[in-house]
């Protein structure tokens, strides 16, 4: 598939990050971090367990309002009450954990929150025919093959989850799509599947945040990347700016890993 | 599993419809009464009433929720129709109006108290529940110097109000208490709100993950809310029903219904986690109930084997609720 030509970065970002902090209590989950989304690119939040990359996404998804610092949309400061408010500008946000109710068959959790009806006063009502349609279409039109759309969710594998929430998102006309992690608990193959979704929701002209501990997952696919420790911001770099192996080495802190690369060396090996 | 039979054992609904088809072979076989019209018209009536609660109470626990203060609000109100049409004097249809205003107001407290702590709705309407049962007792007294409140008949307004809550109708050949055809209304309209309507969605989704709902722009709180007045409107039309068809209501009406709701509920389907179930299934276990109540007796046993099987009835679905919940469930993450 050939992507199709992405605008120049041009006038404001889609979503700017201007010395955000947040925090739970007394704990500083997020202090001081500047961040830049574009259009038809992807920048990746990298970070170790507990670094505040979810934290970051609940800012932008509406979950929490920042405590510090500005969020700029179009170039224009936000703030976002509720998730729902942050959906109608345009944010979509997969969650790592919450992506779907899994009783509830694709289709319907497809549309939840936005339902296409029919009818009018108090015959108005959920199009289920038009929702299984779109689902099914859209689906395709990603490359998901769904057998049935009736199908309950959670007997969906983790990728096929991770996939028909991107579709969601897309569908919903998402200018900017945060995923958590799509990737942590897939196995080589699935996480590939879920990649690629990625990058076609990048080449739709899509502005996508991935959240990922994940070098080796962030550096094909993403174009900038901000890497965080503890809730500091170490940088945001550009993919020219920075290899595959730099990346690795700055989120686990570079010597650390090393000394740990030394442990665990056989003993004269 | 192939697909066609995967998605009929998901039916929420099927395990009570195999349930009511056994339970209606079983007395039928064994009884002329039970299983002529009069008889079938007989059996219809309890499962009435009480269907009609647990149609609602179903919505409410298909929404993540309890209410222990369903079967008392059912008192409460038929109460408050008796009060305010015989002592305080008025036309029957205030004193409805007045109940129905009531019980939205108590629904609707108790659907803030839960969204707005958190704590589970098992305990805010077991507070409530509590509460309420003090009150009917207390103002019971307090308007009447007993613990009744009768000749409701003689409000005016009677006659229109029986004709719409107690009149009796001729359906193929018997004669049924309106109250049956109300519960199919009820019971088709809850089904479609649940299947084909935006709050329908809602409900699955606020009972299935209610941070997730909220995460997609479902607004949760909302349909939480909605769902408490609902099972105190049904309780209100209950208690109507009472109060109109006896004319007289102890100040006892309804205490220790609402775990007969839930039973009714969970037969048909609904699981205790919230997220999953139907109103006919509900409906079709007030079915069973109706039938096992009055089928009981009509083959001369001893009474007490009615909660035997009410029992046996409870726990085979729990454990075939549980079997579904799995295989929906089956994450392969
Ligand atoms: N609701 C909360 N209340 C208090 N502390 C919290 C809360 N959520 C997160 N934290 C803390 O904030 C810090 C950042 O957490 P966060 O979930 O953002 O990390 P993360 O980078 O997403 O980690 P992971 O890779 O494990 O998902 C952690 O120290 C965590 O314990
Ligand atoms: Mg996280």
């Amino acid at each position: 598939m050939t992507p199709p030509p992405v605008a120049p970065p041009v006038g404001p970002p889609l979503l700017e990050l201007r010395g955000v902090g947040k925090d739970y209590g007394s704990v500083i989950a997020l202090d001081g971090i500047d961040a830049t989304v574009r259009a038809g690119e992807v920048t990746c939040v990298l970070g170790d367990n507990g670094a505040g990359k979810s934290t970051l996404i609940k800012v932008l998804a509406g979950v929490h309002a920042a405590d510090r610092g500005a969020v700029l949309l179009d170039g224009a400061p936000v703030t976002f009450g509720s998730p729902r408010e942050a959906l109608d500008a345009g944010i979509a946000t997969v969650y790592q954990d919450l992506a779907m109710i899994p009783l509830m068959s694709i289709w319907r959790n497809f549309f939840l929150g936005a339902e296409p009806t029919r009818g009018w006063g108090p015959l108005r009502r959920f199009d289920a025919a038009r929702a299984k349609e779109v689902t099914r279409r859209e689906l395709a039109a990603m490359g998901i093959d769904i057998r049935d759309p009736d199908q309950p969710v959670g007997t969906l594998s983790g990728g096929e989850r991770q996939s028909v929430a991107i579709a969601r998102a897309v569908h919903f006309g998402a200018r900017v799509l945060i995923l958590d992690e799509p990737t942590s608990a897939l196995g080589v193959k699935q996480a590939g599947v879920v990649l690629r979704y990625v990058a076609q929701a990048r080449d739709r002209g899509v502005g996508v945040v991935l959240i990922t501990h994940n070098p080796h997952h962030a550096h094909p696919v993403g174009d900038r990347f901000l890497v965080l420790n503890r809730g500091r911001s170490l940088g945001e770099f550009a993919k020219t700016d920075i290899s595959r192996e730099e990346l690795t080495r700055l989120m686990a802190g570079g010597a650390e890993l090393e000394a740990l690369a030394h442990e665990l060396e056989r003993p004269g090996g | 599993m192939p697909g066609p039979l995967r998605r009929l054992l998901v039916k929420p609904e099927l395990g009570a419809l195999v349930g009511a088809v056994v339970v209606f072979t079983f007395f039928a076989v064994q009884s002329e009464v039970f299983r002529s019209p009069r008889g079938i018209a007989n059996w219809l009536d309890p499962a009435s009433t009480l269907g009609i609660m647990a149609v609602a109470v179903a919505l409410l626990m298909i929404g993540g929720h309890f209410d222990l203060s369903a079967g008392v609000m059912t008192g409460t109100t038929a109460l408050t129709v008796g009060i305010v049409a015989t002592e305080l004097g008025q036309n029957i249809w205030v004193a409805i109006g007045a109940a129905l205003v009531l019980a939205l107001a108590i629904g609707f407290a108790n659907g803030w108290l839960v969204t707005r702590t958190r704590l589970p709705s098992f305990i805010i309407t077991l507070g409530t529940f509590l509460m309420l049962q003090g009150l009917n007792l207390g103002l019971t007294k307090l308007f009447t110097g007993t613990v009744t409140v009768g000749e409701i008949d003689e409000a005016p307004g009677y006659a229109a109000a029986e004709w719409v809550f107690a009149s009796r109708v001729q359906v193929l050949g018997a004669e049924v208490r309106v109250a049956v055809l109300w519960w199919v209304l009820f019971t088709a309209l809850a089904s479609w709100v649940l299947l084909r309507t935006r709050f329908g969605n809602w409900v699955f989704a606020t009972g299935g993950d209610e941070v997730a709902a909220r995460n997609v722009g479902v607004p949760a709180r909302r349909t939480t809310i909605a769902l408490f007045m609902t099972t105190a409107a049904a309780a209100w039309f209950v208690g109507t029903t009472l109060a109109v068809r006896l004319t007289s209501v102890q100040a006892n009406t309804g205490i220790g219904q609402e775990l007969i709701y839930i039973v009714a509920a969970v037969i048909g389907g609904c699981l205790l986690t919230g997220g999953f179930g139907s109103a006919v299934g509900a409906a079709l276990g007030a079915l069973i109930f109706g039938m096992t109540l009055l089928g009981i007796p009509y083959l001369r046993w001893d009474a007490d084997w009615f909660y035997f099987f009410l029992g046996a009835m409870l726990l085979l679905a729990v454990l075939a609720n549980r079997l579904v919940r799995r295989y929906a469930e089956a994450a392969r993450r």
